[in-house]
């Protein structure tokens, strides 16, 4: 245990003479009048043993008392979160790598609905119906779009390796790529099916 | 019971899942009665937080009914109604104990540079949150509070984050009689900021965001002088010339790193991800703000890094304060300014939804639309 004063301060010429209570930027954020000792030295609640696979910061030497159990890690998303957590919170790479996988746990998470016969109604979870009622400007360009770039996908793998239709695939994707607006579908690729699926459900 | 589900950046539904069980003596599960989307929700829904994990649960801004508790919770009830605070704290380590239960060591395992925060990814911790019919509260006897009979519920949410965060952001600005504070962002917590800068003292209260409903509800729930930044070519040279040359006493940065304003900030923050966000709003803040004064920041920012004047904040001798709100350590002073009238927070509320519609509540939140400036999910029915 690390107590406040780690060497014999007294025989220290002028130790401490400066010390002024009232020059402390920190309170009432911290409140450290009483406080006697510094380092890992509370009592500690119980500790929970987790059921599911938690991962743990470096920086800490102990599992905190309490931990949250949602969602533990898994698939290849989660293969990079375990490496990712090889480092620090002051590593960049810590950070990028889980960037990367939340956006390859997105892909995870549609295959894993369609392993459960659920097709996600994208649309709906984007707000469409929100977006219908409240702004039908923004709406229409953007099913549009989304319209748009589906066809063109479709008439690209439709007219790939065709060697009589050498014009045909690249033209249509083209507009319709740079049509996207920004931000609202531009996340998540929106695959072309659901969306005529779904039409019925907007009208 | 039903719950929110992340299925990935601005996708979010409502699904059946398995109820939360206690894990954990000191845990409690609440059935939750109102639940609001916060704008800090909103870089979840955005992506822009590292860890944030499909199948995830969002919202740390609830208020319930107690369900069930576990064997080693004294101060609740079954069928208490309680407000909950966003951070999960334990009340017992070194940090909770110096009144920073924002900051508490026992609560997350996967970071130590921010404590446990429900539903708010795997950064703060992995804990499902409230936008939810049931959720899991850990150290029950800590964080939770009963909510008061003659309190609304509707301000009891409030005081889950928004009004403590606020109110915090104004207190850290040190202000003092006289001074001239500006809020960066007119979202409920720069709202509650603006009206808690006067309880502080403040002579002069200026609000800068670009959305003109919330500067018109600014004006007049602060009250506070609002500006568009849309409509202004250089903010900085705005704000010291409303302040003879010198800049305000105050800034305080409740936008973080969703902002908008600055081309350069939005490629290199917001679509590059190269910086955690768009740091404008506090370059802003750090520029304007008085040589000597005071730079309070609220606004969530990722753990990366941001692009920020660093070297004028060494030049101008700015002190930079900044902090997640300990609601614990707030609420007493709140609760009294409620009671008193000095704040009437549930004004701030525009919409009330079923936790089914989930969905378009988010996308009316994060696009602007109806006016939105707050909404409550309501997952138990009225
Ligand atoms: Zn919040
Ligand atoms: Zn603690």
């Amino acid at each position: 245990m690390m107590t406040k004063a780690m060497v014999d301060t007294s025989a220290m010429p002028g130790w401490g003479v400066d010390a002024d209570a009232e020059n402390n930027p920190t309170w009432p954020m911290r409140q450290i009048d009483n406080q006697q000792t510094r380092g890992l030295s509370w009592q500690r609640p119980a500790q929970q043993h987790p059921h599911v696979e938690v991962l743990r910061s470096i920086e800490h030497n102990r599992l905190p008392a309490v931990i949250g159990t949602s969602t533990p890690p898994s698939g290849l998303s989660g293969a990079i979160r375990r490496y990712a957590f090889r480092r620090s919170e002051s590593d960049w790479w810590h950070w990028l790598l889980l960037m990367g996988a939340d956006r390859i746990n997105v892909v995870e998470g549609v295959i894993e609905d369609l392993a459960h016969g659920k097709v996600p109604n994208i649309p709906a979870e984007l707000g469409a119906k929100a977006e219908w009622k409240y702004n039908k400007k923004g709406f229409v360009l953007k099913a549009g779009t989304v319209l748009a770039l589906g066809l063109g996908v479709a008439a690209m793998l439709r007219g790939g390796p065709r060697p009589d239709s050498a014009e045909e695939p690249a033209a249509p994707a083209e507009p319709a790529t740079t049509m996207l607006p920004a931000p609202y579908w531009e996340t998540p690729p929106v695959p072309a099916a659901p969306v005529v699926l779904i039409a019925p459900d907007i009208a | 019971m039903l719950a929110m589900n992340y299925r990935g950046p601005y996708r979010v539904r409502a699904d059946e899942r398995p109820m939360p069980r206690i894990l954990h003596p000191e845990d409690a599960i609440v059935r939750v009665t109102r639940s609001c989307i916060c704008g800090s929700d909103l870089h979840l829904y955005h992506g822009m937080v590292p860890d944030t994990r499909v199948g995830m649960t969002f919202g740390h801004e609830f208020c319930g009914t107690v369900e069930q508790v576990g064997a080693e919770v004294r101060n609740l009830n079954v069928g208490d109604h309680v407000l909950v605070p966003f951070n999960i704290a334990c009340g017992k380590c070194h940090f909770c104990q110096q009144g920073l239960f924002g900051n508490c060591h026992e609560s997350n395992a996967q970071a130590t540079a921010v404590g446990g925060i429900y539903g708010y990814s795997h950064t703060a911790g992995g804990y499902d949150g409230g936008q939810a019919q049931y959720v899991r509260v850990p150290y029950a006897d800590v964080g939770p509070m009963v909510i008061p009979d003659w309190m609304d519920p509707d301000d009891a949410v409030l005081l889950t984050d928004v009004v403590p965060t606020g109110y915090q952001a104004a207190e850290m600005g040190g202000i003092q009689p006289g001074d001239t504070v500006v809020v960066f962002g007119a979202g409920p917590v720069g709202l509650m900021a603006a009206r808690s800068a006067w309880l502080f003292g403040a002579s002069r209260v200026i609000v800068i965001d670009h959305v003109e409903y919330r500067l018109d509800f600014a004006r007049v729930f602060g009250p506070a002088e609002v500006y568009n930044f849309r409509e202004i070519d250089d903010m900085v040279v705005f704000l010291k010339k409303l302040t003879d040359s010198l800049g305000p006493d105050v800034c305080i940065d409740a936008v973080g790193g969703d902002a908008a304003g600055s081309a350069i900030q939005t490629l290199l923050g917001t679509k590059l991800k190269l910086e955690a966000g768009n740091a404008i709003a506090l370059h802003w803040a750090i520029n304007s703000v008085k040589k000597g004064g005071i730079v309070s920041i609220v606004g969530v920012y990722g753990p990366t890094g941001n692009i920020i004047p660093i070297g004028n904040v060494v030049n101008k001798g700015i002190t930079i304060r900044a902090n997640q709100a300990s609601v614990k350590r707030l609420l007493p002073r709140l609760i009294d300014h409620i009671k008193n009238g000095h704040m009437n927070p549930k004004a701030m509320i525009t919409h009330r939804v079923p936790l089914t519609d989930v969905a378009d509540a988010y996308h009316i939140f994060a696009a602007k639309l109806d006016g939105c400036i707050k909404p409550v999910l309501l997952p138990n029915g009225l």
